[in-house]
């Protein structure tokens, strides 16, 4: 079959049963290599009496136990590590519930597989090696700087590290380097668009085709507005770090579902109440098996992420199953400009600081930025009548929330009891923006 | 010797200066004199009663956080130049008015509320004296 802008049609476009055969192959050496090399995982197959020779192929995946963010956490930092520290080339890191971070490592070869994924994902959206690829997702510990960087180099396209902020230096950038694909979250890439507005640019002049966001929710009407504010194509990819980083899944020119990695990354949808596997177009909790992963090889991790499979032929060529873009999740994270933030570190800062721990998480998009704002109630013990004490106040727990959660939000004082108390269902977080 | 003063917070939106003044009103507290301190999220209303800690128990009770700080008082005469004297000396020592109001009594007079940072409140008290300026007591107001 004729298939257009992929990067290895080998795989993208197999036939399922070699697919198949891939991915029992895989399982079976990655339920192995966790046995041996993993004593949280060989104690949680014997818990349920499985031995390796169980796994006879990629359909008994659903034999194997869950592992959940928690385990990371308890394991903390290197716990879950397949493999001694020498063959480890990389380490990131997201935010965990209370500081504590979830660290994940790759080998030579986790970062190979990764940035195949990112390379997939920048061609289905039409790159080529000839490309200028602009990514301005955060470097660091986060993901997404580096995924996308380290899959641009793989492709033979050039990546400029420009990462996030100064948005000015983007737009010139994007202008006097002729960058011809943008990698951000939507809703950077919408505020790029209305600086390029702003700074009375014409994006018609820009060499710009296309743009590759993701890392928090977004919506059709957003990617339409991009489109609209950076005259591009505007694509999804999917990723976290726990599997690898983006590019776990990613658009084609369809902009149809993300077909995933399912040569590295093999996907479930479960009921999160049941555990149990739903039907394909089902919509439920996302599950990963990292079948081809060395360093943190997890099996069936829950990424609390509610999606939908589907395995209808693409018009695209492309035989790797879609999933749906998230549209929700089965626990409290909330995704702020590309950062998990739960309530608990929310709490956590609170009670740290030796306030009581009363309190609402706002949520709005305002100039398609995420704006949060903590309202803490203001207690007897915290009322000073000056100003300047309070305002003091406000900064001082400001600065341990972005600390804490790597991102920046507003503190606001309540008045006493005017907040949903923590007994029962307290409504500890009103999201307001409208992503539908 | 200082006046008790009764701040109590609440958020910046309509309605709930007519809840604390209502409040206060029901339970037929009169109130002396009052500021208000105000930013774009909250606000602090400081009020004189004669009573502070019965309007403080009153605010409470309807859920607000309310105590009392202490201000110092200064009986000048109702006639210009008048607080401009104690004001001065206090800068010239070097110490921070947070904040200041006054209102007028009978008899040509006005009360000046100053607030000082507590740890210089003995010293605000001790230079104004020195320099003959009229200090008055909570009960002397009533």
């Amino acid at each position: 079959m004729d298939i257009k802008r992929c990067y290895q049609p080998e795989i993208e476009a197999a036939s399922r049963d070699y697919l198949r055969a891939i991915q029992s192959a895989r399982l079976i050496q990655m339920v192995k290599n966790c046995y041996e090399n993993v004593p949280f995982y060989q104690q949680k197959f014997s818990e349920i009496g499985l031995l390796p020779g169980d796994i006879h192929s990629i359909d008994d995946i659903s034999k194997l136990p869950f592992t959940v963010k928690q385990d990371l956490r308890d394991n903390y930092p290197f716990g879950l590590f397949a493999v001694p520290r020498d063959r480890l080339v990389r380490i990131h890191a997201s935010s965990g519930t209370t500081g504590k971070q979830t660290v994940v490592g790759y080998t030579e070869e986790d970062v190979l597989h990764w940035s195949e994924g990112a390379a997939r994902a920048l061609v289905a959206a039409g790159a080529t090696k000839d490309d200028m690829i602009h990514v301005s997702y955060g470097y660091g510990l986060f993901t997404g700087g580096l995924g996308l960087h380290y899959g641009a180099e793989l492709l033979g396209a050039t990546a400029i590290p420009v990462s996030s902020g100064n948005t000015q230096r983007q737009v010139q950038i994007l202008q006097d380097f002729g960058s011809n694909f943008l990698c951000c979250t939507p809703s950077y890439a919408l505020f790029i668009g209305e600086t390029v507005a702003d700074m009375g640019i014409d994006p018609k002049t820009l060499p710009l085709r296309g743009g590759i966001f993701g890392a928090e929710p977004w919506t059709d009407n957003m990617r339409r507005e991009i489109e609209r504010l950076l005259d591009i194509k505007a694509y999804d990819i999917y990723g976290l770090s726990e599997i690898a980083g983006p590019g776990v899944s990613y658009n084609c020119a369809c902009q149809d579902g993300l077909h995933v990695c399912e040569d590295y990354f093999y996907p479930e949808i479960i009921d999160p109440d049941t555990l149990e596997p739903v039907p394909d177009g089902t919509y439920g909790e996302l599950v990963f098996t990292c079948i081809g992963k060395e360093a943190l090889p997890l099996v069936r991790y829950r990424t609390r992420d509610i999606a939908a499979l589907n395995r209808d032929r693409c018009d695209c060529g492309r035989t790797l199953v879609r999933m749906s873009k998230p549209r929700g999740r089965s626990d409290d994270m909330l995704i702020i400009r590309g950062v998990n933030v739960f309530p608990s570190q929310v709490e956590h800062v609170i009670l740290e600081q030796g306030l009581e721990p009363n309190y609402q998480i706002q949520v709005e998009r305002k100039d398609n930025l995420d704006v949060m704002t903590v309202l803490i109630e203001l207690s007897d013990a915290m009322f000073s009548d000056s100003v300047q004490v309070i305002q003091e106040a406000e900064r001082r727990l400001k600065n341990a929330m972005l600390s804490t959660l790597g991102v920046s939000s507003s503190i606001r004082f309540a008045d006493p009891r005017s907040l949903p108390r923590s007994e029962g269902k307290a409504v500890r977080v009103v999201d307001k923006r409208s992503l539908v | 010797m200082a006046i008790e003063q009764v701040s109590v917070f609440f958020e910046n939106k309509p309605g709930k200066l007519v809840e604390i003044l209502g409040a206060l009103a029901e339970n037929d507290i009169n109130i002396c004199a009052y500021s208000l301190a105000d930013t774009s999220d909250y606000g602090i209303l400081r009020m004189i009663f004669q009573d502070p800690a019965g309007a403080v128990a009153v605010l409470k009770a309807r859920g607000f956080t309310a105590k009392a700080t202490g201000v110092l008082g200064l009986l000048i005469d109702d006639r210009p130049g008048s607080s401009v004297r104690a004001v001065k000396l206090l800068s010239d020592a070097g110490i921070n008015i947070e904040y200041t109001y006054a209102f007028g009594v009978p008899g040509g007079k006005a009360c000046v509320l100053l607030r000082v940072k507590d740890n210089a409140q003995a010293e605000a008290e001790a230079l104004l004296r020195a320099d003959g300026a009229r200090l008055i007591s909570h009960a002397e107001l009533f």
